[in-house]
C-alpha cells in the first residue's frame, strides 16, 4: 500500500508515535496538540476516540476518556476537528477506538468519514483477528483503510507470523502484558521477548507500545523494533502542563 | 431452529469473543478446555456431589397454591432461594470454580454487582484455599454493606471499582483489566452469561440443572414434564438461562424474560435493555446493550443491583431477535408490590430481582389448568433494608 505511514514506516530510523485522547484537556484541543506534535518531530499521531467502556486502557487514558465524554467530545466532532486539519498537517494520523463505537456509527459510514479526514490507519483493540478477517477487511480494503493488530509476550509464534502476514501497516507490539500505563523502566523479561520478535524477520514494521514513558524507555525499544508510541505519559503531561508546552514533551524524548 | 452456541461461540448474530490480543491466550485455553472439563466423569462426579451436599440441590418445585388461586393458573416456584448463599449463583461458582482447579490456576477474580456473585465466588474459594479478589463498584460497596463483610469474612479482598459510574458495568471493566495485568496464573469467574465465547455457553451449561430438575419435578407432579410457560427475571441472564436451558427446542413451552423497568421503561431511569437498546459489542460479547447514538455505554437503573446492567447475555439476545422468549418487564413498584405479595400469600420473602419475575403475573391471563413454573432465583434478606424502606 502507498500510504503516508507505510513512506514513513519505511524510513531508516527510530519512529516516534504520540497518542493522545480527543477531546482532552479540552473539547476543542485536537488542532492545537497535532500541531504542536508535528512541529516538534513526531513521526505519526494517534487519536484516540473516547469511550466509556475502554477495556484495554489504563487508569490515565480512561481518566482522559472521561474527562473529553464529558467536555460534549463526539465522534461526529472528531471527524469535524480532523477534516479541517486535512490539507495543514503532513503527518499520517491513526485513529485507536473501541469496535462498538464503530458498529453503533455505522460501519461504512465510519470508514468513509476515515476516507475524507485522509486516515489510512486504525487500531481496534477488542477488534480480533478472526472477526476482523470475516467482517471487516474487505470493508476497510474497499476504503483503503489498513488495520493494525497487536501482539503481546503471550502471543505464539504461529499466530504473530499469521498477523505478520494479514498486516498492511505495522504491528503493535504491546511492550508488556498488561494494560496501557507508564511503568518507568524496560525489564529484562521485556528485552528477552523484543529479541524473540526481532529473530523471526517478520515483513512487518514493528512499532512497540504500553509502559514506554521517556528518552530512556524510548531509545530502550528502539533497539529492537523500529519505533514506539508514547501514550499514557503524554496524558499525564497535559493533565499537568495543558496543551501549551506540548513541544517540549517531544524534544525530551527524542533530543540526543 | 437452533438456540444453542454454535461452533464459532455465536447465537445467530450474537455472541463471539470481542477480546484484546492482550486476553486472546486466556479466552483461548478456556475455549479449548471448557467442554472436555464439563464432559468429563470425574467433573462431573465433584460437581454433583458438590450441588448435591454443598449447595442443597434438588432444590424444590413448589406449587404455590395462594398464588395459583389467586391468578387462576396453576404456578410453581422453583426455589432456588434455597441454595446455599441464597441464589442461584452458587451452581456457576461452583462449577467455575472446579473448571479453574483444572485449568491449574491458582488466583480468582469475581466482578459483582449486588454482591451475590462475589459471595458465591468468595464461599468456592473458601471452600476449595484459592485466592479470591472481587470487584465491586463503589457505589455498590456502600449500598450492599452485608454482603461486601461476608465476602471479607469469607476471605475475598474487595476491590472497589472507582472508574464510570462505578457499579456493576465497571467492576467487570476493572476484573477484565486485571485479567489483562495477570494472564498466566489468575481465573476470571464471570458471573452470568455475558462475557466473550465460551464464558455464555459455560455459564448457560453449569445453571442449566434448574431446568433439568424442573423437568423430572414436573413429570412427577404432574405427569408431564412440560409447563405451558417458564417464567425468569433477567439482568445479564443466567437464571433464565438455566431455566430455560432444557425447553429450548421445546417451542410448546413460552418462555417469558422479565427485565427491570426502575421508574419506567422510558422514564430514562430503567435497566430494560431489550427495549432499549440495539446491537454492539459489550463485555466481550456481540449483544444487545443500552448506549447512545455514539455508542457510549449509559446507565441503566433498577432498584435491583442484580439486573441493573446495560446488557443482556448474547443467548438472550438472539432469543429476543428470534421471539423465542417473550421479553416483558417491571418496574421497582411492581417488584416490591409483588415481593410484598408473595410473602404474604406464601411466606416466602423473594430477592428483588426474583420479584420482577413474579411481577408480570398481574399483567397477563391465565387459565386455571395451565401450568407455570417461575424460577424464584434468590431470596430476600439481602433485600430487607430495601422491603423495610417501602413498606407502606
Amino acid at each position: 500500500m502507498g500510504s503516508r505511514l507505510n513512506k514513513i514506516l519505511k524510513e531508516n530510523k527510530k519512529l516516534l508515535s504520540v497518542f493522545f485522547t480527543a477531546g482532552f484537556p479540552k473539547l476543542n484541543d485536537t488542532e492545537v496538540i497535532i500541531k504542536s506534535l508535528e512541529s516538534s518531530g513526531v513521526d505519526f499521531i494517534e487519536v484516540g476516540l473516547p469511550y466509556s467502556d475502554p477495556l484495554a486502557d489504563g487508569p490515565t487514558i480512561q481518566h482522559s476518556s472521561s474527562v473529553a465524554l464529558e467536555n460534549g467530545i463526539n465522534l461526529d466532532i472528531i471527524f469535524n476537528q480532523l477534516e479541517a486539519l486535512k490539507n495543514s498537517v503532513k503527518i499520517p494520523l491513526v485513529l485507536m477506538g473501541y469496535i462498538n463505537q464503530i458498529i453503533k456509527y455505522g460501519e461504512e459510514k465510519f470508514c468513509q468519514k476515515c476516507k475524507d479526514c485522509g486516515i489510512e490507519t486504525i487500531i481496534i483493540p477488542d477488534l480480533p483477528m478472526i472477526e476482523y478477517e470475516s467482517h471487516y477487511q474487505q470493508l476497510f480494503t474497499n476504503y483503503g483503510i489498513s488495520n493494525v493488530f497487536l501482539i503481546t509476550p503471550q502471543t505464539s509464534e504461529e499466530r504473530i507470523r499469521k498477523i505478520d502476514k494479514i498486516t498492511n501497516a505495522f504491528i503493535y507490539v504491546v511492550a508488556s502484558s498488561s494494560i496501557t500505563g507508564a511503568k518507568g523502566e524496560i525489564s529484562s523479561k521485556q528485552i528477552a521477548y523484543f529479541e524473540r520478535i526481532q529473530k523471526m524477520n517478520l515483513k512487518s514494521t514493528l512499532i512497540a507500545g504500553f509502559g514506554i514513558s521517556n528518552k530512556s524507555t524510548f531509545n530502550t525499544v528502539c533497539k529492537y523494533v523500529n519505533g514506539a508510541i508514547i501514550g499514557s505519559a503524554f496524558i499525564n503531561f497535559l493533565d499537568k502542563n495543558g496543551t501549551g508546552n506540548s513541544s517540549n514533551f517531544v524534544k525530551n524524548i527524542v533530543k540526543n | 431452529m437452533n438456540y444453542f452456541v454454535d461452533k464459532n461461540g455465536y447465537y445467530g448474530q450474537f455472541g463471539g469473543a470481542f477480546i484484546p490480543e492482550l486476553l486472546y491466550p486466556n479466552v483461548k485455553e478456556l475455549e479449548d478446555n471448557y467442554l472436555k472439563i464439563l464432559e468429563s466423569e470425574s467433573f462431573k462426579k465433584e460437581f454433583k456431589e458438590l450441588l448435591d451436599n454443598y449447595v442443597g440441590r434438588p432444590t424444590p418445585l413448589y406449587l404455590a397454591k395462594r398464588l395459583s388461586e389467586k391468578y387462576g393458573a396453576t404456578i410453581y416456584l422453583k426455589r432456588e432461594d434455597l441454595c446455599h448463599t441464597g441464589a442461584h449463583k452458587i451452581n456457576n461458582t461452583i462449577g467455575q470454580i472446579l473448571v479453574a482447579k483444572k485449568l491449574g490456576k491458582k488466583r480468582i477474580i469475581a466482578e459483582t454487582g449486588a454482591g451475590q456473585h462475589g459471595v458465591a465466588t468468595a464461599t468456592v474459594c473458601a471452600l476449595m484455599n484459592l485466592e479470591c479478589v472481587v470487584f465491586m463498584g463503589e457505589v455498590d460497596i456502600k449500598r450492599q454493606a452485608p454482603n461486601v463483610a461476608r465476602m471479607k469474612m469469607l476471605g475475598a479482598k474487595v476491590v472497589p471499582a472507582k472508574s464510570g459510574s462505578k457499579t456493576l458495568k465497571d467492576a467487570t471493566n476493572e476484573a477484565i483489566r486485571d485479567w489483562i495485568g495477570n494472564p498466566a496464573d489468575t481465573y476470571y469467574l464471570i458471573g452470568s452469561v455475558v462475557g466473550p465465547h465460551p464464558y455464555p455457553d459455560m455459564v448457560a451449561r453449569l445453571q442449566s440443572i434448574i431446568s433439568k430438575e424442573m423437568k423430572e419435578q414436573l413429570l412427577e407432579q404432574t405427569g408431564n414434564e412440560n409447563p405451558d410457560m417458564i417464567i425468569a427475571c433477567v439482568g445479564g441472564g443466567s437464571n433464565a438461562a438455566g431455566a430455560f436451558y432444557h425447553y429450548l427446542d421445546n417451542e410448546d413451552v413460552k418462555l417469558i424474560a422479565v427485565e427491570a423497568a426502575g421508574l419506567g421503561v422510558y422514564s430514562g431511569q430503567s435497566a430494560a435493555t431489550s427495549q432499549l437498546g440495539d446491537v454492539g459489542v459489550l463485555h466481550g460479547s456481540k449483544t444487545i446493550l443500552m448506549q447512545d447514538e455514539y455508542g457510549q455505554v449509559t446507565e441503566p437503573y433498577s432498584i435491583s443491583a442484580g439486573l441493573d446492567y446495560p446488557g443482556i447475555g448474547p443467548l438472550h439476545a438472539y432469543l429476543h431477535e428470534s421471539k423465542r422468549a417473550v421479553f416483558m418487564n417491571a418496574t421497582d413498584q411492581e417488584a416490591l408490590d409483588s415481593a410484598y405479595e408473595l410473602t404474604k400469600t406464601e411466606g416466602i420473602i423473594p430477592a428483588l430481582e426474583s420479584a420482577h419475575a413474579l411481577a408480570v403475573l398481574p399483567k397477563m391471563k391465565f387459565k386455571k389448568e395451565q401450568v407455570i413454573v417461575i424460577n424464584l432465583s434468590g431470596r430476600g434478606d439481602k433485600d430487607l433494608e430495601t422491603y423495610i424502606t417501602h413498606l407502606k
